[in-house]
């Protein structure tokens, strides 16, 4: 397995970083203003290589929409996909049932009601843009925390009471969500738009806000990728081969918040993007969380940037919130999962 | 010599419950001691201390000369292996890969299996007869191989103890056979073996001594033949059996009277 593993390493990622690189550069040629692919390369390298130092370089407005508009989209969603991917294996791993994701066990809707808060009364308090992000993550915390609790029994977490417990606490999280949207006629529309799911109107500011929070949660996941393989064999036989599981599952649960805070921040709920991807890669590589968390990650990037870019040019030059397409898409898929597996997740 | 495993004093509640009750008890290196008594007598309790799983209310355990309360479970399980009566596999991962896991106590946290972890799982794959299922998906495998699986994942910790609870439990025959046989060659290679075993006839045949136990205290210690009576059993089990002695191996084995 050693050199099978290195082999993976070696061939699957290198060649998915390559995937995820042709994406983007796609994904930046596409939209209401078609840019030829030579172009966006083109001022690509005068951006970097061949920077001459002289002032103002790229202000033609070609220029502005790669690198203003579309590319910082399109690394949010890089970096949203991958964070949702990531976050869905580890919930998996953590609730050792392959049909937990964090919108399903509600935890999203954790982040969203710590994200609402800040977004309707954060102003108020002065705070800086920064509270959005670590709001949605306390409420991803809180809503992890609350749902794994429920949904235990004898050191297990069952299908059913995960299910139920994830609904039950996402249930009571949107209810007051709502109640505050209510309250708050006067700002509706952004945080309906919000919740919806989408990227539209995001800029590099975005992008540095979530990127310290999605790397921690990151780096958090792979050091304990070993754990979470002998994890899934049951609590107590993770004890016996000799890992502290309390402190692994204290970890990856803040890994989680971490990560689906940090998505929906930024994105407001989209679903699916966390079951479908690792479900799919798992399917090719296996369940080896050392090479299933990274290869989850690039190909939820991939996948995120894909159904944003439909997002933006199905209907151009309206735009379908992207969590519209990844519910489109996820829930035929989920209800597959539970109709051909349904025996061996009980 | 040092025994491997000292238990003194030990004495364990569930809430107020008593389950195990000032147990004593020695195993020497190399040895092989089956646990046997009525369900509920505290037999699995006891290994579960013994694995650190979970906290007695007093006594000390010693493996290998050190107190186990104390040591990391990383310290503890390059020392102590654990054999479950099942165990849970929601994930596909590959026999050998499940082996692999075994090596995590000698792995630190961002290295990777080496060329030796990989022969130390071959040779317990291979002691276990499953090497040719390692690339099998172990939730796709029968409950005699998939065991044999979890027992080549128990000897690539390389311990210097093996626990096992009730290994064969629901397994048939055929499959009990081979386990036990597995056993009685790990033994003979100096792994030092304390199982719990529902079976007298087998425990009988294959242990070296046999521990006796009623509700959470030990009844009696010894060879099989002392341990294996009419008399012991009437009062452990309460039922009544007739002892004979195997022609050919001269262990003692049980006869339902009816």
């Amino acid at each position: 397995m050693a050199s099978a593993l290195k082999l993976k390493n070696g061939v699957v990622l290198p060649l998915l970083g390559l995937m995820l690189i042709v994406t983007i550069i796609i994904a930046s040629s596409v939209g209401a203003v078609s840019i030829p692919l030579a172009t966006i390369l083109g001022s690509a390298w005068s951006k970097t290589v061949g920077f001459t130092g002289s002032h103002v370089v790229g202000t033609g407005t070609k220029d502005f929409i790669i690198w203003q508009i579309r590319l910082p989209r399109v690394v949010l969603s890089m970096l949203v996909g991958a964070s949702l991917a990531v976050a869905g294996v580890v919930t998996q791993g953590l609730f050792k049932n392959p049909m937990a994701d964090p919108y399903i066990v509600g935890v999203s809707f954790g982040g969203g009601l710590g994200a609402t808060v800040a977004l309707l009364y954060g102003a108020a308090l002065g705070f800086g843009e920064f509270l959005v992000p670590v709001a949605a993550l306390l409420g991803a915390l809180g809503a992890t925390f609350l749902v794994y609790n429920l949904a235990r029994t004898g050191g297990r977490v069952p299908v059913s009471t995960l299910i139920l417990s994830g609904i039950a606490v996402g249930s009571f999280f949107s209810a007051i969500i709502s109640l505050l949207m209510t309250v708050h006629g006067e700002d509706l529309q952004s945080v309906v738009f919000w919740l919806m799911g989408g990227m539209a109107a995001r800029s590099w500011r975005h992008v540095g806000m979530v990127i310290p929070f999605i790397a921690v949660g990151f780096a958090l996941a792979m050091a304990f990728s070993r754990e979470l393989n002998v994890m899934v064999m049951g609590d107590e036989r993770a004890y016996q081969l000799g890992v502290d599981i309390e402190r692994a599952k204290k970890v990856l649960i803040v890994a989680v918040s971490l990560l689906a805070g940090a998505a929906v921040s930024v994105s407001g709920l989209i679903g699916f993007v966390g079951l479908i991807i690792p479900h799919v890669v798992r399917l090719v590589i296996g369940p080896d969380h050392r090479i299933l968390l990274p290869c989850s990650a690039l190909v939820g990037a991939i996948f995120l940037i894909f159904t944003d870019t439909l997002a933006r040019t199905i209907l151009a030059p309206a735009e379908i919130p992207v969590g519209i397409i990844t519910a489109l898409f996820g829930t035929p898929f989920f209800m597959y999962l539970l109709r051909t597996k349904r025996n061996s997740l009980a | 010599m040092k025994p491997i495993l000292e238990v003194k004093d030990l004495s364990i509640e569930y809430g107020n419950r008593s389950v195990v009750s000032q147990m004593e008890l020695s195993l020497k290196n190399g040895n092989f001691l089956a646990i046997v008594g009525p369900n509920g007598s505290g037999k699995t309790t006891l290994l579960r201390a013994i694995s650190k799983v979970l906290k007695p209310k007093t006594g000390v355990i010693y493996v290998d000369g050190s107190d186990i309360a104390p040591l990391s479970r990383r310290s503890l399980a390059r020392k102590v292996a654990v054999v479950p009566q099942e165990s849970l596999t929601a994930f596909s991962f590959t026999a050998l890969q499940v082996v692999m896991m075994g090596r995590t106590p000698h792995l630190s946290r961002w290295q990777t299996e080496g060329a030796l972890d990989y022969d130390i799982a071959k040779d317990a794959m291979q002691m276990a007869n499953c090497w040719h299922l390692r690339d099998r998906p172990i939730n796709e495998l029968s409950g005699g191989e998939k065991q044999r699986v979890i027992i080549a994942q128990a000897l690539a910790q390389e311990p210097k103890l093996i626990l096992l609870d009730e290994p064969t439990l629901h397994l048939d025959i055929g499959q009990q056979f081979e386990i036990m046989e597995l056993l009685k060659r790990l033994s003979a290679d100096g792994l030092s073996i304390l199982a719990v075993l529902h079976d007298l006839n087998i425990a009988a045949y294959y242990a070296d001594h046999l521990m006796l136990v009623k509700e959470g205290r030990i009844e009696a210690v010894g060879s099989p033949q002392e341990i294996v009576t009419e008399n012991n059993i009437r009062r452990v089990f309460g039922i009544t059996v007739e002892v004979k002695k195997h022609s050919l191996t001269g262990k003692p084995y049980i006869v339902f009277v009816v």
